[in-house]
């Protein structure tokens, strides 16, 4: 398992987090959680996952904060961000694109959404 | 008894063979129907179809067809497209001429508003042409959905990236609308593919794709002969991924092994 690449997911839902991390693991990744933007931060200083799957909306650091600084501190690249957020607006998204985000997820969302962008960006 | 008879005349009328494997989905997808007309049961059904008009034989129709379709199904066809068949369908037009592409089974319009995607984003690929797409769907109900380029939040998450999404897309209040310019290269309208496409007139890109699986190895065979002769002189035939016209069509011929993408016979991929 530990070959297996790492996504780590940032929500402040834990019903998310377990969702996603289902999801995820069921398609060969490992998954970590974080709670809200700072922790994420710590969490990518610690071990750079391979992808980060975030939430908008957090307290402490939400996430378009969490994606500044990674993209300040590791570059445009890496890690791979998808937002994944009820926020739906076209300027809300391409806020996070210019920002450096990937990909974008509208939530709800079910697992043929999530792989279907997974694969999109060559993930899976 | 029922069953049989309505598995006859899906046949007669669409080309769609429902196998006695697969005759619980005369029951499932019927139900709807049943319950909308007062029956109450198949065989009430048979009844008023042996007497009614062509209004509940259009109906019934529709009720048994699948409309699964997404942005970029397969993504592989899309590609090609953008790369040679765009392209090449382009130059092969006199100045001023559009490209002309058909989507034969276009539902709900995914493939036909994809393939206008890719018209918007490559102009310098079409070199000053316009394309006019054409999607033909023998259910009318999908067609609604097409000619208004509406779509949930679910259905543009499906194939179409978050970019593609900003660029070609407005919000609307019931959910996502394709922008005016690509909804005005579409053309949608009912269509039976067993009916003579000649009226259609000639297409430099033809998608027939995930239809076919449908039919039995006859219709099968005359589809692709009627797609066959609709295609321009150096046009494009695009099928579904698990399908194939090898050994059912002569008029043409396989441009890429592992790709179901098809020129009239002697032209060269």
């Amino acid at each position: 398992m530990t070959d297996a690449p790492l996504c780590l997911v940032v929500d402040d839902s834990r019903v998310v987090r377990k969702v996603a991390r289902r999801i995820l693991e069921q398609h060969g990744y490992r998954v970590e959680e974080a709670e809200n933007g700072l922790e994420g931060l710590g969490a990518c200083r610690r071990t750079l996952p391979r992808c980060v799957l975030l939430d908008w909306n957090m307290p402490v650091m939400n996430g378009l904060g969490l994606l500044k600084a990674l993209r300040s501190e590791f570059g445009p690249d890496e890690p791979i961000v998808l937002f994944c957020t009820t926020e739906n607006e076209i300027g809300q998204i391409a806020i996070a694109l210019e920002s450096g985000a990937q990909e974008y997820i509208m939530k709800p969302f079910d697992e043929e959404i999530l792989v279907g962008k997974f694969t999109q960006i060559g993930l899976l | 008894m029922a069953l049989d008879w309505l598995a006859r005349l899906l046949r007669t009328n669409s080309g769609l063979v429902i196998g006695p494997d697969k005759s619980y989905l005369l029951e499932t997808r019927l139900q709807p129907l049943l319950q909308r007309e007062g029956l109450d049961g198949l065989g009430a059904l048979v009844e008023r179809l042996r007497g009614d008009g062509p209004r509940l034989a259009q109906e019934f129709v529709e009720a048994m067809t699948t409309n699964e379709t997404l942005f970029f199904r397969d993504v592989s066809p899309f590609t090609h497209l953008a790369a040679h068949g765009l392209p090449q369908a382009a130059a092969s037009r006199p100045p001023g001429q559009p490209v002309r592409v058909w989507s034969a089974g276009a539902a709900s319009g995914q493939e036909a508003y994809s393939i206008a995607m890719l018209a918007a984003e490559n102009p310098e690929a079409l070199d000053g042409r316009a394309v006019r797409i054409l999607g033909t769907d023998i259910a009318q109900t999908p067609l609604g959905r097409a000619k208004s380029g509406i779509y949930t939040q679910f259905e543009v998450q499906r194939g179409l990236s978050a970019k593609r999404l900003i660029n070609h897309f407005d919000r609307v209040p019931e959910g996502w609308q394709i922008r005016a310019p690509l909804r005005a290269m579409c053309q949608f309208n009912v269509s039976n593919l067993l009916d003579d496409p000649a009226p259609l007139g000639a297409f430099d890109i033809v998608l027939c794709r995930n239809v076919l699986i449908y039919f039995d190895e006859a219709t099968k065979r005359a589809v692709l002969a009627a797609l066959a002769r609709q295609l321009a002189p150096e046009g494009w035939l695009y099928l579904g991924c698990s399908e194939t016209a090898v050994g059912l069509c002569s008029a043409l011929g396989q441009c890429n092994a592992g790709q179901a993408v098809y020129r009239r016979a002697g032209t060269p991929c």
